[in-house]
């Protein structure tokens, strides 16, 4: 049975990142994920990583607008360190091999994007994501002996000791089938979000929520789990991405009137204001009556005010997206987008060095909650956090690791308890609904009632939904009877995974009432600091879900009315 | 407008899946599927929706649908894609009978249905080429300085997905199947323009005394056709063999830079290709007399089944092929001014993409970039070696020792 000092789970940013910081102290170490490496979804982001590398910024104005970002819900001393941290970490990427974009003088070039007082995201054209992301498993393919990688393996559950530490996992190799027993020292979820729970989405159809879902049943509480990004600028009908980079390089939205509406809610930065002010904004516009498109269910990008050479040069990828997936050529004419889900603030609730309250689990990334992000992500922010704290979450369960001997424990017993869990799934009768019917109701329930804007009624009945989902899931049916990539049968536990999720952001949201960040209740239309200046956490309890609340760590930025 | 794009009804396609079930021991077959979707919508959401709703064991592999992930490459209609990255009504008009047929890539073993086996391959041949920056020493403390340019420049091959596109459709893989290949080439040349790369020398070296390496390419333009992304792989190659040849001074034992010299040699002499010339002058030496070395008879000899296969099918015309082309000597004159051009240039220009040289003025052609859909190269260039922008340049001719 292989064993190692550090397995992680995931292989993006967070989990590449990981897995090298680890090495590099000379434990042994294993990489696993369901997909090829480069396929990962942080190939998708696009506009940059942010860092105070210029010599007139300073890491504290970063962190101020990232706190201000996050409506002061983010831990602070957690957002100082990824702040402070960050000009040493560009810097070592850019060693590494990641082909950042420079100035005339040959320096790293910045961009400006939302919510950022200057100029501090670092890029690569509009392929950021895919850049970092390339470089990273050029690194795994050059430390290829001490770096193991499970590339197309299926984690389906955590493997706990009798005290309750983490000690491997079970997976499924996706190729043949066969189940087998990791043990590990220490376990890193590095698997992203659950942006599937969710239709429609920026994320990718990998992003369902495993590692959330899979340290919840484990018994980690998830922490600020109502925290759901809309991005403002998505393609109407599929949600595609369309990067902030655009509005960074000066593109303008636009109402039918052709008014540029931002003036209302962010007379400053207009465009450049935090995604959750920007997202509300349009989605007052649409709902107001003066959206565009059919049924006015849009609102225009207008990036025709950027130089076209420019355009071509830094946001190469949205020209081809917008010619692509929406027959618009966006050096000519007006995009229309509108909101869309993009990224869970919320996760897996762990320290400054990626530590959840299960001894021997960590987590990094967008699976995690550090709470780098509280209520509000800045553009940017999150490849920052990917590897800032998945390099921290390397080392340190690398160095706890040093002092430990192997784990020791039947694993047979939860072998077996997987392999017959699957087999169950292939056999099942068809008298439930499809695995595909259940995703969609799911996916649109959430978005109509856990989005941009949510009320107590709407949550209620999003939450009846789905328990009535998490029922039909149980009983869900498939076609594949197959062990070859068998994706039907992975596709059924992912669904589980994502209800779960689902269950615990609408349970938050219902619970926090007040509007803050990305949480906007029409009901509770203020920020409330006296009552809600606090984390919502979620645990797996015996009879079902128990909410705590934990405090927002502040250090130097007290609370103040957010204006941009 | 978008609207219009976005107003266009549903409509019914069929879908033709290659289908093979590796547990069966029975032999690939055809899975046939009516699915409903606006025209403008992708082939991946048709096979998703056929997998949604009539059959959750097609097997393909797939994540973003944006076209960035790379999972999903296949063959529609025969040709090489992404499937979410492929247009209904577009996959229904190139369809022999109506029916988009969906395939494996090419030049890969099948795993199941429509995945392929990309580490036995692809992957593979990405190891081969060192796919990592060595960099340059000592590390400087904040960021190597680099020129603005080269990093757009590397920008381009930096684009690749890795999806295997261009894999599938490589002849010259399909007939050497140790070719090194466009996607790894493409990689390499993400090193090699790299100016943080201490060993540019020693990666050219190595790739063009490979007899699968550089040289191996037969400028075919499948690649470049097949790139879902326009890192135009052949290119990227092209300007491995100048940089190797031209700046390297690299001649390597595959002959491949005493062919070059003596293609554009003959072109330039004569305006068009001297077949019966160019194998005596790439091997015995770049002149009339170089069919009189050893080395050229030897070449002749090995190769006379081939020229007579050639004369038997009527490939060859036996009296142009020995007495070369006659063109008119305006027209010899015209081809001879293109060398003067572009071997007069201080620089030389490449192509990229990503670096347009012009500016926003209405009245310039649209570049490439922004409305081909299949890697056409674009009229756009810059020089190798970055500097400031670049005039507008007509693309080079292929293999130009300039």
């Amino acid at each position: 049975m292989p064993s190692h000092d550090v397995l992680i789970i995931g292989a993006g940013l967070a989990g590449q990142r990981a897995a090298l910081a680890a090495a590099e102290t000379g434990a042994s170490v294993a990489i696993m994920s369901k997909v090829h490496p480069v396929r990962s979804h942080s190939v998708a982001a696009a506009g940059g990583i942010n860092a105070a590398i210029s010599v007139d910024d300073d890491w504290r104005s970063h962190a101020y607008d990232t706190v201000k970002g996050s409506d002061f819900l983010g831990d602070q001393d957690a957002i100082e360190i990824m702040c402070s941290e960050a000009p040493k970490e560009v810097m070592d990427l850019e060693h590494m091999g990641v082909t950042f974009h420079r100035n005339e003088d040959g320096e790293l070039d910045l961009r400006a994007f939302g919510g950022a007082s200057m100029k501090r995201t670092a890029y690569v054209a509009d392929i950021t994501g895919q850049a970092l992301l390339h470089v990273l498993y050029e690194q795994l393919m050059k430390h290829h002996e001490t770096v193991e990688r499970y590339e197309e393996w299926f984690t389906t559950s955590l493997l706990q000791d009798e005290d309750g530490r983490c000690c491997g996992v079970v997976a499924r190799d996706v190729r043949t089938g066969r189940m087998e027993v990791l043990k590990a020292k220490n376990v890193i979820l590095a698997c992203g979000g659950a942006g599937q729970a969710y239709k429609p989405t920026t994320n990718g159809l990998i992003v369902t929520g495993d590692g959330i879902a899979m340290a919840y049943r484990a018994g980690a509480p998830l922490m600020d789990m109502e925290m759901v990004q809309y991005h403002p600028t998505c393609l109407v009908e599929t949600g595609i991405l369309i990067t902030e980079g655009a509005r960074g390089e000066g593109a303008h939205l636009l109402n039918a009137e052709g008014e540029r509406f931002m003036e209302k809610s962010a007379p400053n930065k207009m465009e450049l204001a935090s995604r959750d002010v920007v997202s509300r904004a349009e989605q007052i516009e649409i709902n107001e009556g003066r959206g565009v498109g059919p049924g006015g269910s849009g609102i225009f990008l207008d990036v025709t005010v950027v130089p076209r050479k420019r355009t071509l040069e830094a946001l190469r990828e949205i020209v081809n997206i917008g010619k692509d997936f929406a027959g618009v050529d966006i050096t000519r004419e007006p995009i229309m987008i509108r909101p869309g889900q993009h990224y869970i603030m919320g996760g897996v609730k762990t320290d400054v060095d990626g530590a959840t309250s299960v001894e021997g689990l960590y987590a990094a990334g967008e699976v995690a909650c550090v709470s780098v992000h509280g209520g509000n992500r800045l553009g940017a922010n999150s490849l920052l956090d990917t590897l800032i704290f998945g390099r921290r979450a390397g080392e340190h369960a690398a160095a706890r690791a040093a002092h430990m001997s192997s784990p020791s424990f039947d694993a047979g017993t939860q072998l077996r308890r997987d392999e017959s869990e699957l087999e169950a799934i292939i056999a099942r009768s068809r008298d439930g609904r499809r695995v595909s019917e259940i995703k969609n109701e799911l996916g649109e329930t959430m978005n109509k009632h856990a989005a941009v804007f949510r009320d107590e009624a709407g949550l209620q009945g999003a939450l009846e939904t789905i328990g009535r989902l998490k029922e039909e899931t149980a009983k869900a049916w498939i076609d594949d009877r197959g062990t070859v990539f068998n994706q039907d049968v992975l596709g059924a536990l992912e669904l589980g995974y994502m209800v779960d999720c689902a269950e615990a952001t609408v349970l938050a949201a219902i619970e926090r009432k007040e509007s803050r960040g990305a949480q906007y209740r029409t009901d509770f239309p203020e920020r409330n600091d006296e009552e809600w200046l606090k984390h919502i956490d979620i645990s797996r309890g015996k009879d079902g879900p128990e909410i705590s609340y934990s405090p927002v760590t502040i250090t130097q930025w007290q609370p103040e009315e957010r204006k941009y | 407008m978008p609207a219009e794009a976005h107003d266009r009804p549903a409509e019914q396609f069929n879908l033709r899946l290659r289908r093979y079930d590796p547990e069966s021991g029975e032999a690939p077959y055809w899975d046939e599927h009516t699915i409903e979707l606006e025209p403008h919508r992708s082939v991946l959401e048709a096979i998703l929706q056929a997998k949604d709703r009539f059959d959750g064991s097609i097997g393909v592999r797939c994540s973003c649908r944006q076209a960035i992930c790379g999972s999903c490459g296949v063959r529609v209609n025969g040709e090489p894609a992404l499937a979410c990255h492929t247009h209904l009504d577009a996959a229904k008009a190139s369809a022999k009978d109506g029916v988009i047929e969906v395939e494996p890539m090419g030049n890969m073993p099948v795993l199941k249905d429509l995945i392929v086996d990309m580490d036995a391959v692809h992957w593979k041949k990405i190891q081969r080429v060192t796919p990592w920056l060595i960099a340059k020493q000592p590390v400087p403390e904040r960021e190597y300085l680099v020129g603005k340019e080269n990093m757009v420049d590397i920008t381009q091959s930096m684009a690749c997905i890795q999806c295997g596109a261009c894999v599938s459709d490589c002849l010259a893989m399909e007939v050497d199947p140790g070719f090194i290949g466009p996607a790894a080439l493409a990689k390499a040349y993400r090193f090699v323009g790299d100016p943080r790369d201490d060993q540019q020398d020693i990666r050219l070296k190595d790739l063009a005394e490979d007899p699968q390496g550089i040289f191996d390419c037969t400028h075919c333009f499948k690649c470049v056709e097949a790139c879902p992304k326009d890192v135009n792989p052949m290119g990227q190659i092209m300007r491995l063999r100048r940089i190797a040849i031209d700046d390297q001074k690299i001649v390597d034992k595959n002959n491949g830079e005493r062919h070059e010299a003596a293609f554009t040699t003959l072109v330039k002499d004569y305006g068009l290709l001297h077949e019966a010339e160019l194998l005596p002058r790439s091997y015995g030496g770049n002149s009339w007399f170089g069919k009189f070395h050893p080395a050229a008879g030897k070449e002749l000899l090995s190769s006379l089944p081939v020229v007579l296969k050639g004369l038997l099918r009527g490939k060859v015309n036996p009296k142009l092929a020995l007495f070369g082309h006659k063109l008119p000597a305006a027209d010899l004159k015209q081809v001879q001014r293109i060398y003067d051009t572009v071997e007069g240039r201080e620089q030389r220009y490449e192509l990229n993409l990503y670096i347009t040289g012009y500016d926003e003025v209405e009245e310039t052609p649209v570049p490439g970039g922004a409305t081909s859909t299949n890697g056409g190269v674009s009229p756009a260039a810059t020089t190798a070696s970055g500097g400031g922008e670049s005039p507008p340049a007509a693309p080079e001719t292929e293999g130009s020792a300039s």
